[in-house]
This record gives C-alpha cells, structure tokens and sequence, in this order.
C-alpha cells in the first residue's frame, strides 16, 4: 500500500455544465385536470399534488387563503375529519397541504399498494370540501394561540413585518396578518374563496414515485365521481400598488438577547433579464456558507450562528432579503459589516477564484435539489407553474456558467444601491 | 429492504457502500461513536462544540468547506447525546473530494486558536438564539435534569449553560480528538451510483494510513430506577401554559423500544390519534399535544408534551391526559388500532428511504448501534408487538412514580 500519498493537492475534479431534468409525461384527465407525470425512484411509494393558484395574494381579507387550505381535509360530502384523519393514518398515507403568496397545494404522499384504498378520500377534499364550522372554530383557536406565541420570536416578527416593509401593505404581497382577524374568518368566506380559486382551469396535479401503468385509469375514474367544471381564474389581484416608501423600522423587545436584522428590498421574479445574475450575486454576498456575509459575521467575527441572503421569485413579483439574528450587543456593528460587504461588491471586481467556486457550488445546488422523485417533483413543479420549458435549468447552468465579473458589478451598482434598501431591527 | 456491502480496514474504520443507480449524486456519511453523553459534567456542550471545530481546518487542508463548495457538494453535521454525525453530498463524478477532505480531519485537525475562539462565540449565539431567546427554548434544559439525576443524558446537547462552552480550552480539544476522532471509532458510508471496487480502493488508498487509536471502554454511571414522582413548576413571560410529562423507558436496542414507539403513535400519531382526537379536537383543552420517544441509545424518555388551550385549567389539562393513559393501561387497545400504527411505521421506515442521503444516514446510525442490517429488521420487530405487549408497556412506563412533570406556565403580570 502507498503510505505516500500526497494530501496536499486536490484530487481532480470536473465541473457540471449540463443537466437532465427528467421530462414528465404531460396529460389531460377527463375532466379537464392537467396532469404532469414523473416515474421516477427507488421505493414504491407516489405522491399526488393538487396545486391551484390560490396563495396569500388572492385573499381579500388575511388568513382566508391559509385557512381555507387547511380546512380542505377537515371534512367533506361523505367523510368527517375524522374518517379523513382515519384512512390516511389507516394506510400510512400521509396529508399535507401548503400555501405561499402565489399557490395552494394539497399533497398526498402513499405506498403504492394503498393507492387504491386512499384516493377517493383525497379526490374527496379536493372536489367536495364542507368546512365545517367547530372544525373552523377549533382551527381559527389553535392558529390564534400559535400566533400569539410566534409574537414573541424576533425571527416571527421580522417575517411578520417584512413584506408589509418592502411592498407596502395594500400590495397583495405586502398583506399583514392582526391578532383581531383569528376571529373574523367565517364559513362563507372559505366557502367562496374555495369556489373562486379551486378548480380552474390553470389547476395542476403533479404525480411523482414508483408508478403503476394503472395510475392514469384510476385517476380517471376516481375523478369522474365528482361534478366539476374547470372555469377559468376570473379574479387578479393588483399587482401594480408601488413599494413603500418608508425604509426603517425598528421594533424594541425588552429583554432580547438576540436582535434580527432583515435587510433588503422589493425586485423582481425569474422573468427578468438580471434574475439569474442576481443569484449569483447573491450566492456571493450570503447564499452559501463560504459567502462573503457568512465568513465576515459569523466565521470571523463570530456574532452570530448564521447569516444568510436570498432572492426569491413570486409569480408577479420578488424581493431580496438578508436575514440574521445576531446577540444585541452586534447590532450597530452587524448592520455596519452588511453595508461594507455590498460596498465591497460594487466597488471591487469579484475574483476569478472566488468567481469559479460560486459557480460551481449553484450548479452543484442544483443536481443535489435533485435527489429522489419527490425533490425533482419540486424541481418540476418550479418550472411548470412559471411555464418555463424543460430546458429552463440547463439554460440557468449556461447562464451561470458564463457570467462575468463586470456583469456582477454591474448588478451590484444596479440592484443593490444603500438607499433602495429597507431596514428592519426586532429586539435591541 | 436496503442491500448494501460491508468491510472493515485494518485500523478499524467500518465502511458500507449502498448502490444506487437512479440518483445523479453520491452521499457520505460519517458518524463517529461520541456525543454528549461522553462530557464530563463540568465541561458540558463540548461534544457539540468540537463538532463546529472540525470545520476549523485539518492537517492538509486549510479549509474544509471551500474545496468541497468548489465541486458542487454541501456538508452539514449534528450531534445529539449519542453520536456526532457529519455528512455531505456532490455529483458523483467528484467523489473522491470527499474521501481526500473526510480522511485528512480524521488524519489530523490544525487545531487552530483562532477557530477556537470564533467558534465559541458562534456556538454561544446558537445557545441564544435556539435556547434563550425563544418562548419555551430552555424547556430542555430544565426537564433533562429533572429526569435524570446521574446519567449524562440529565444534560442537553447544547450545554448546561454558556460558561461551560465559552470556557473550553485548546487541551481539552485535542485531548477529545484524539479519545474520539479514529478510524476504529467511526463508520463510514458511502450511498449512491457508485462501484464497489472502486470505493474499496478510495477507502484504502485515503482511510488506511491512518493509525487506529485506542480503544476505550464506556463506562456511563446508570440512572436508578426513579421512586417517587418528581415536579417542576417555572412561570415564564410566555403566553401559553405547556405541560410536559417525561417517563422513563428502554434503550433504543430494547424490544421493548418498539412496543413503546408503538405506544407513543396511538396516543398521538397522525389526526386520528387518541390524544389529538380526545384532547384537542372533541374537548378542546389543548392546542397541540405530542407524545414521542427520544430514542437515546441508553435507558430514555417516552415525553408528553401539550399546549394548553386559552382558558383551561392547568390540572384539569393535566388530569386529561393521566385519565387517557389510565385507560390505555387498563383497556386492551384493538387489534384493528394496533395494525393501524403498525403500517404507519412500516410507511415512515419506507418514505425515509426515498432519498439517498437519508438511507446513507439510516445505514450508519445502525451500524453504530450494532449493525446495519438492523435497518431492515425495524419492520418484522414492529410487527411481531402484540396488544398486551402494549398494554403491558403501558402499565411499565405510565406510572405516577416513574414520572417528571415540568409546568411551564405564563407569569401572571
């Protein structure tokens, strides 16, 4: 054996330029559903999602979106939450629904070997859901209490008050949730909200796993049980409220120990020309652990346990947002090293070392997020709801791949301007 | 049913390759045999904080993460009372990365100061920020102690307080490395579209020159067995009163672990458990409540935890659940209901094993405990649990004396 080796130098290494992203197979179910089709995966299990553009944007009042997702499996025509509750744990399915500012989803994770037993009851809530009101009452109670709890997190209020900051609260991104409005939700309201944004012709059921050839006749004739028309989404909301004005804001808890600090600003989604250049940028700036943020405040100075930046994409609209907790006493000196760093950023050319290894590292992200059937699920679902192509991803590894230091300076001094960028401070 | 191969290096290193061809990635996992439970009392948090230090650099390399960041992987690790974990993924074209930065901090640290010192404050901030600086955050931190008395495990992960991990000094470090951190105390698992030969060869070529250390024997004092209820009552600026039960139970390799576990999911696994059903949805006197193990490899908790609902008296809340566990002492549960959570954990065994980072965990936190194949035993041990095992189990763990209560309760302004 060579005891001989030497541990100094890398071992080789090639870099990802390309990227398969399965291709789903694409159909229509009889009553109209899309369906997107992804056999794919080792165990036999299948998730089956249902997801309808029904976000927190669509609301006209808070919590209505939220609540009315989760009432979903609370009870329908034929089955009672608890026979819900019952068939899925009976089968060792499981439920979960999932809302953000765009979308509502319901999802159904099972053993393929259950299929059967457990899909009627899920086609159930998605096409005959009651929202029962002690079900409603028990929900609206529970969510109250867990708010009231969350009020004490400075991490819960930065996200509370964030996007009212960066959106302004009349933009339907910016809405803020009152303790007061736990009790103002009724029956009626999810009732119609249900009816105007559920089951249109935009809705989208994403099946992932080990799948049966059956899969597609089941889904037929489980679906065709119900009466239902897929009407076109006749309700927007209005995108075109501008950002707030105001850039601060500061809210005092008594006792912190810990201060988080958001800092960032309205920008915009996956559609623009900048967008991907701007997540390079931002992997630099605080996307990943060895970012220039992250080295800075956490791994030198060590004022916290850990810092972060992200830019997300919303389907009309998107923001960046650094985000930190760090001990009160580095408040003042955090906010100071956040400025420096995005001074440093437009002033300096990035190098080409630093350059290659963020590169790498987001193309690298990618073929990792891929990992199993129900992570490139998730992959899938990020390019259909945005009616992207297949090709979307080795266009985003091609951008990435080829984009310069001149480019991201020029980002820098574009997107990343001191005085465009809100500031908020919970605790000390 | 997960296959996978095993050998063993000359120095001790334990490695399990798993192949899987349907995933563009490879996962790694190494665990190494030490947690919090191997701290000495006065110098808590430490296993924990070690694990941030091999971050710090070792021998050869500068740097762990940016090499490694460079050809496309990720990296975390954890610890919990047990073991200390670390783990990584990268396409698999770039394995052998992983094999160079995984073998030279086995090798040897850089056991550098400046690390030391930046990772105590960073460890520090993670004391406030998960423990402190949140509504019900030191929980732990006062149950453990009420549950165990002389066991290790009377003290959390994280640390008993702050003091002990700003304390830390460069000798207890190294003294720690060179205990814990060897071949013949670790397990090392590589997971994906990979070839046996050829992680063979990766595995002697970087694994082998590194010498075995000494071999230690564990010598943990025991807890005795508890003979008298114990409570704590602390009121806090919280808005919600909580409740927590902790009972004494097995260890994870016990049969009798699986009765519990089983025990634990009819009383609240899934909507239609007993206690969401009873508790929360039809009398209302709680908003949430949970009841699971924590699974320690030594003697652990089967805990109770409920938020009380707005309004509701404390004991009246806590009477609810005693009366719920009486009955599942005294009535047989049915046969229907014990099938029921027997293929929810054959179905959560099952949804585990969907990605491949996860079955490399799985694989190594088995190993560790005895051996990897045990992964694909859980099932047939499950099912094998019988309605009076269950009842029997019940009538062990729900007694009165067996039992710490922690009443975390809202301060009355």
């Amino acid at each position: 054996m060579d005891l001989t080796i030497d541990r100094k130098t890398q071992p080789d290494s090639r870099p990802i330029r390309s990227i398969d992203l399965m291709e789903p197979e694409n159909l229509k179910l009889t009553n109209g559903f899309q369906v997107h089709l992804l056999n794919l995966g080792t165990q036999d299990l299948v998730k089956i999602e249902l997801v309808c553009e029904a976000g927190l944007a669509y609301q006209s009042k808070t919590l209505i979106s939220s609540f009315t997702n989760k009432m979903l499996a609370e009870g329908t025509k034929s089955f009672s939450a608890y026979e819900i509750a019952e068939t899925f744990d009976r089968y060792g399915a499981y439920y979960s629904s999932n809302i953000d500012k765009d979308f509502a989803s319901v999802a159904l994770y099972c053993l393929t070997k259950y299929l059967d037993q457990v899909l009627p009851v899920f086609a159930e809530i998605i096409c005959e859901p009651l929202f029962p009101e002690n079900e409603l009452q028990v929900l609206a109670n529970k969510s109250k209490q867990e708010f009231i709890i969350n009020l004490k997190k400075v991490k819960s209020l930065a996200q509370l008050y964030f996007p009212p900051l960066i959106f302004g609260n009349r933009h339907p991104y910016g809405q803020m949730t009152d303790v007061d409005d736990f009790n103002k939700v009724t029956h009626d309201d999810l009732r119609t909200f249900y009816q105007n944004f559920y089951l249109k012709s935009d809705s989208k059921l994403f099946i992932s796993g080990k799948l049966d050839k059956k899969i597609i006749k089941k889904l037929n004739h489980t679906f065709s049980q119900f009466n239902i028309k897929l009407n076109a989404n006749a309700i927007m909301p209005d995108f075109s409220f501008n950002a707030n004005t105001e850039k601060y804001k500061q809210i005092k808890v008594k006792d912190a120990l810990q201060s988080a600090i958001w800092v960032g600003k309205k920008l915009f989604n996956k559609f623009h020309p900048d967008f991907i250049g701007m997540q390079v940028l931002n992997t630099a700036l605080g996307g990943y652990f060895g970012s220039r943020l992250m080295t800075n405040i956490r791994e030198d100075k060590g004022f916290t346990y850990g810092i972060g930046s992200s830019i997300v994409s919303q389907k009309y609209d998107g923001y960046l947002a650094i985000q930190t907790e760090v001990g009160t006493k580095h408040t003042e000196a955090t906010l100071t090293e956040i400025y420096k760093e995005i001074k440093i950023l437009q002033t300096k050319l990035i190098g080409t070392e630093e350059l290659e290894l963020i590169k790498n590292f987001i193309t690298g992200q990618l073929i990792r997020s891929m990992d199993g059937p129900f992570a490139v699920h998730e992959k899938l679902k990020a390019v259909i709801l945005y009616n992207f192509d297949m090709q979307y991803y080795q266009r985003y590894i091609d951008e990435v791949s080829t984009i310069s230091p001149e480019t991201l300076n020029r980002l820098a001094n574009e997107h990343l301007q001191k005085s465009s960028l809100a500031e908020l401070i919970v605790g000390k | 049913m997960i296959k996978f191969d095993k050998f063993s290096l000359d120095n001790g290193l334990r490695v399990i390759v798993h192949q899987d061809s349907s995933t563009p990635i490879v996962a790694i996992n190494i665990i190494y045999d030490v947690g919090s439970r191997d701290e000495n009392p006065d110098k808590t948090g430490f296993a924990h904080l070690f694990e941030h230090l091999m971050f710090g650099g070792s021998v050869n390399i500068p740097k762990y993460d940016e090499p490694l960041q460079n050809v496309g992987g990720e990296n975390n690790a954890f610890t919990n009372n047990d073991i200390t974990n670390y783990y990584l993924t990268l396409p698999k074209q770039n394995i052998e990365i992983a094999f160079w930065l995984e073998s030279d901090r086995m090798l040897d640290l850089a056991f550098s100061k400046k690390s030391l010192d930046v990772q105590r404050n960073v460890v520090s901030e993670e004391f406030r920020q998960n423990y402190l600086n949140q509504p019900y955050g030191d929980a732990w931190l006062m149950l453990k102690p009420l549950a165990y008395k002389v066991h290790p495990y009377r003290w959390p992960t994280i640390g008993k307080e702050i003091s002990h991990i700003e304390n830390a000094e460069m000798e207890d470090v190294r003294a720690f490395y060179k205990k814990y951190y060897n071949p013949n105390n670790a397990v090392l698992v590589v997971g994906g579209d990979v070839d046996l030969e050829n992680i063979k060869h990766l595995a002697e070529k970087w694994f082998a020159p590194i010498p075995g250390g000494e071999s230690f024997v564990r010598n943990l004092p025991k807890e005795p067995i508890q003979t008298k209820e114990r409570k704590l009552k602390v009121e806090r600026d919280v808005p919600t009163n909580v409740i927590h039960k902790a009972y004494h139970m097995s260890g994870r390799l016990d049969l009798d672990y699986y009765s519990s576990d089983l025990l634990s999911d009819i009383l609240s696994n899934g909507d239609s458990s007993r206690l969401y059903q009873k508790l929360v949805k039809d009398q209302k006197l709680f908003i949430e409540i949970n009841a699971f193990l924590t699974g320690d490899f030594d003697e652990g908790l089967f805990v109770i935890i409920g938020k009380i609902a707005n309004g509701i008296n404390v004991k009246v809340a806590e009477d609810a659940i005693i009366n719920e566990l009486e009955i599942i002492c005294k009535e047989a549960i049915d046969e229907d209901e014990l099938n029921k959570v027997k293929i929810k954990a054959e179905s959560s065994l099952i949804f585990s094993e969907v990605n491949i980072l996860n079955k490399t965990m799985n694989l190594a936190y088995f190993e560790i405990l005895g051996d990897a194949n045990l992964i694909n035993l859980e099932i047939e041990k499950y099912k094998i649990i019988s309605v009076d095992q269950i009842q029997k189990m019940a009538n062990t763990i729900f007694r009165e004396e067996n039992c710490s209560t922690l009443y975390y309760l809202s301060k009355q302004e």
